[in-house]
Order: structure tokens, then C-alpha cells, then sequence
């Protein structure tokens, strides 16, 4: 990812000369806690994947799932489950 | 062939701005600095300057406008002083991490309280870390000529960094002078359009100024500093283009009469002329003492001032601005500059603060600094400074 770019490889004045980017920005590092889903109690009702304000959520293979590389770990969606299905977890744990 | 005009400080500095055939021009009126945007309103009213004039509403804008029309390869021009300088702070920060060739003049004004219009160095100390090149001229004739090498360095591709050129305010910027104008042909061969390598164009999208969070705003600050580093050889190849094409030569460390003297006085900035008058009634009278003035103030030129000190007794800083509960900041990096030099080499340094908010200092008050100079190394009164001038 270009965050690893060392002083000489960057353009000058730290120019981004390839637009669209931002996509590459890895906001899950900024995350203390993340997300963590018990699929067996989710009943697929999407309030995480409403109430996300990264959208982050994403379906794979017909299950909800946390893109990791995005999630900021704010709990939202921890807190909107009706199941209790996503718990947080703190990183590093 | 030249011309020999009068012409005040301030629109010498106008004339460079006009040669240089600048696109763009943002400023607001500031005491002492008013003089060269009013004479470049009038010469874009005339028509003898084919630029955009952007009247703004205050100097933060004024920076800003010549930040993004510089974004856009224009050549830019912007000044001011003091009070100006400050409100300009924030931005002056943008354009050299950008490293976007602004170029701009200031007519060096005291800051607040109290209010005083007056000159002094305080503006441009607390200005000193913004990452541009700085140059200090010290007569009308130098500031049009430190203008005119302040874009051509600035734009070079290899630099591209933003280039303020220093002049005292009124000792300067209101004293009218003989300056010798060169043919504006000359001027154009000495300064081509820029050819900014990243302009703002649809056709090939750059974002410029974005979000440097922690895992690269070091990496940035590193290109910087190295930017700045290496633009002083350009400073100096720069220096030598304008004197093949001007005859002028300029250094980023000037001396006179310097020859073996036991003690040196340094400083920036118009009050050389005046200190050159009390070298030479000093010499007159046996005293070998020198004088040495930094043209260049950024980058530092640290290794050409060690070679201009280094073996001389004593040096002498006289400085217009303070830096409270410190000291002089001038004399604080001379210092610093000497301090790896083995002992023997390395000159005692003591420090003189005068000339603030407009104060004159005389020929004589300059030969009486340089006794007590003299006294306060014989007694090995070193630290602090002492005020030039001062009613106790």
C-alpha cells in the first residue's frame, strides 16, 4: 500500500498523481475494538449493514460479514443488533 | 544597455515583479510594504503588466490566492510586512510542503504591541521556520536584483520552493536610490516562463495538499528538509547565472574588509551600509575589526559562515529582533553554527539587540558597540545580549 512508501519514492510535494485513491486508506487502523459475529444468532435483518456509517458490512455468500480493512470499530452495529449477535472485542485480545 | 534611475526601494522591487512578467498578483495594503503593490495595481491598470491583480480581504487570503494560482503554474508575486506577515502565517506553510514556487518580498516591520509601523526583524523570526528560501537585501538595487534570482531559483525544477526576499522596511522600502534597470529583454532571457511540472490540469488530474496522517507526514518532512538542503547549491549556481548575465555578484555570505581582523561584526539587512562606515573609521584608527552580512538566511549557509569565522577572535552579532526569555535568534544560530569547531578555531560570540521598531542606529552607536564588544570578550561577558541605544 502506498502508505509504505519511503521519502524518495514520493512525488514532489507529496503530489497524488493517481487519482481515486482514498480507497487505499486503510481506516481500520484506527480501531481499539473490533467487531466480532456469532453467524448462528444473526437473522439476517440488515440493521448493521443500515446502520454502518463506513459501509463496511458486506455480503458474502449470502451472510453478513465486517470488512476489516475499512471498520473504524466505532460498535455501531454492536449496538443496533437485536440479537446480540456481534460483540466487540478489543484488538490484540 | 542598463538604465540609471531613481527609484524608490519599494518600486524597484515593482520594476523586478513587471520584468519578471508575472501572471498573478495577490496582496493587501500594509504599511511599510504599500508602495510596490500600488505601483503594480497601476502598471496592470496601464497595461504595462499583463496579470491577474486579486485585491483580497486580508493577507491569509492574499497567500492563499497565490498559493492555488501558483497550484496552476502561474507565476506569482505577493508581499507584505509586520502585522501582514503574521496574519499570513498559517498559509506560509503551504506552499513549501507543496513546494510550489511562490515568490514574495517583505518590507520588514516590528510586530505588536505597541503599534509600531516602523522596521525591524521581528516579522521574519517569527516566520523563520515556514520552509522558504530567504534572502535580505540591503539597498533598492539589491532588492531588484534578489527578486529577479528569488523567482529564477524558486522555479527551477530541481528546487521548487517558495522564495521570500527581505527588505527593511522604510530603510529600504522608502529611500529612494540610483538602481540600474536592465533591458527587459535581458531580463526575459534571464527568466523564462515557468514550467511548473504538475499544473492543475482536467486533462492530467494531481491532487496537491491532501491528508498526511502519521504513516507519511514524516516521509513528507524529510523531502522537504532534503528540498531545502539541496537548494542551496542552486543558490549559489543562481547567484552566479545572475552576475554572467547582470554583473552583480552576490553570496550567501558577504564580507568587507575582513582581512585579518581579530573581530567580525555580523548581521542581516540595510544596517550593513551604515556598519561598513564604522569599519572603516575603525580601521582608519588601527582597529582591525570586519564586517560580514548574511544575504542568504535560508537554508543556513552554516559551512560558509564556519569558513568565514573560523580563526577569527571574536565575532560580533548586532540584531534586530529578540526572541524573549532567549536572546537574539541570529546570534543563537551563529553560535550553533560554531559549535563543533575545534577550540582555537571557534571565535567567542556575544550578542547586541538594536534597531528595533525603527530605531536608528549611528554610525557611532555601531563603533561603540564594537568597543564594548571588544570588552565584553577581554572580560568573558559572553552570555546574554545587550541593547543598542537603550535609555537606562
Amino acid at each position: 500500500m502506498r502508505g509504505e512508501l519511503s521519502w524518495k519514492e514520493l512525488e514532489v510535494g507529496a503530489i497524488v498523481t493517481e487519482p481515486g485513491n482514498a480507497a487505499e486508506y486503510r481506516t481500520g487502523d484506527w480501531r481499539s475494538e473490533r467487531p466480532v459475529r456469532k453467524q448462528e444468532l444473526c437473522i439476517m435483518c440488515g440493521n448493521c449493514y443500515i446502520y454502518c456509517p463506513e459501509g463496511c458490512i458486506v455480503l458474502k455468500e449470502g451472510r453478513y460479514e465486517t470488512d476489516l480493512y475499512y471498520c473504524k470499530g466505532c460498535g455501531i452495529c454492536a449496538n443496533e443488533c437485536p440479537k446480540g449477535a456481534i460483540e466487540m472485542v478489543e484488538e490484540g485480545k | 544597455m542598463p538604465r540609471r534611475v531613481a527609484l524608490e526601494g519599494s518600486h524597484a522591487v515593482s520594476e523586478a515583479v513587471r520584468m519578471a512578467d508575472v501572471d498573478v498578483i495577490a496582496a493587501y495594503p500594509i504599511t511599510p510594504q504599500t508602495h510596490i503593490v500600488e505601483r503594480l495595481a497601476e502598471m496592470v491598470a496601464n497595461g504595462e503588466l499583463d496579470a491577474e491583480f486579486i485585491c483580497v480581504e486580508s493577507e491569509h487570503s492574499a497567500m492563499s490566492a497565490v498559493v492555488g494560482a501558483a497550484a496552476c503554474g502561474a507565476r506569482v508575486f505577493t508581499c507584505t510586512a509586520g502585522q501582514g506577515l503574521e496574519l499570513m502565517h498559517e498559509v506560509l506553510f503551504v506552499p513549501s510542503a507543496m513546494r510550489l514556487p511562490v515568490v514574495a518580498v517583505i518590507a520588514n516591520r516590528a510586530l505588536s504591541a505597541p503599534l509600531n509601523v516602523w522596521g525591524d526583524h521581528s516579522d521574519v523570526m517569527a516566520i523563520r521556520d515556514c520552509g522558504w528560501i530567504q534572502m535580505f537585501a540591503e539597498n533598492a538595487q539589491q532588492a531588484f536584483d534578489l527578486t529577479l534570482c528569488a523567482y529564477k531559483v524558486a522555479e527551477r525544477p530541481d528546487v521548487l520552493l517558495p522564495a521570500m526576499v527581505h527588505i527593511d522596511g522604510f530603510h529600504v522600502s522608502h529611500v529612494v536610490e540610483p538602481v540600474l534597470l536592465p533591458e527587459e529583454e535581458t531580463v526575459r532571457e534571464f527568466l523564462p516562463p515557468s514550467e511548473y511540472p504538475f499544473p492543475l490540469d482536467p486533462d492530467r488530474p494531481v491532487s496537491m495538499g491532501c491528508y498526511g496522517p502519521p504513516y507519511i507526514y514524516t516521509e513528507v518532512k524529510k523531502a522537504q528538509e532534503v528540498a531545502i538542503e539541496n537548494s542551496y547549491e542552486k543558490v549559489l549556481e543562481t547567484f552566479k547565472e545572475f552576475k554572467d548575465v547582470f554583473g552583480r555578484e552576490y553570496r550567501p555570505v558577504e564580507t568587507y574588509r575582513v582581512e585579518d581582523a581579530d573581530m567580525l561584526l555580523l548581521m542581516m539587512g540595510s544596517y550593513a551600509e551604515t556598519a561598513m562606515l564604522a569599519i572603516d573609521a575603525l580601521r582608519e584608527r588601527g582597529d582591525n575589526v570586519g564586517l560580514v552580512r548574511l544575504r542568504l538566511w535560508r537554508p543556513f549557509p552554516a559551512e560558509e559562515l564556519r569558513n568565514v569565522l573560523r580563526g577569527v577572535k571574536a565575532v560580533c552579532v548586532f540584531e534586530r529582533a529578540i526572541s524573549f526569555g532567549m536572546g537574539g535568534p541570529l546570534c543563537a544560530e551563529v553560535r550553533a553554527a560554531l559549535y563543533h569547531l575545534p577550540e582555537g578555531e571557534r571565535p567567542k560570540v556575544v550578542s547586541f539587540v538594536g534597531g528595533l521598531g525603527g530605531r536608528d542606529v549611528s554610525v557611532e552607536e555601531f563603533e561603540a558597540m564594537l568597543r564594548r564588544a571588544k570588552e565584553r570578550v577581554s572580560s568573558d561577558e559572553l552570555e546574554g545580549f545587550e541593547f543598542v541605544g537603550l535609555r537606562e
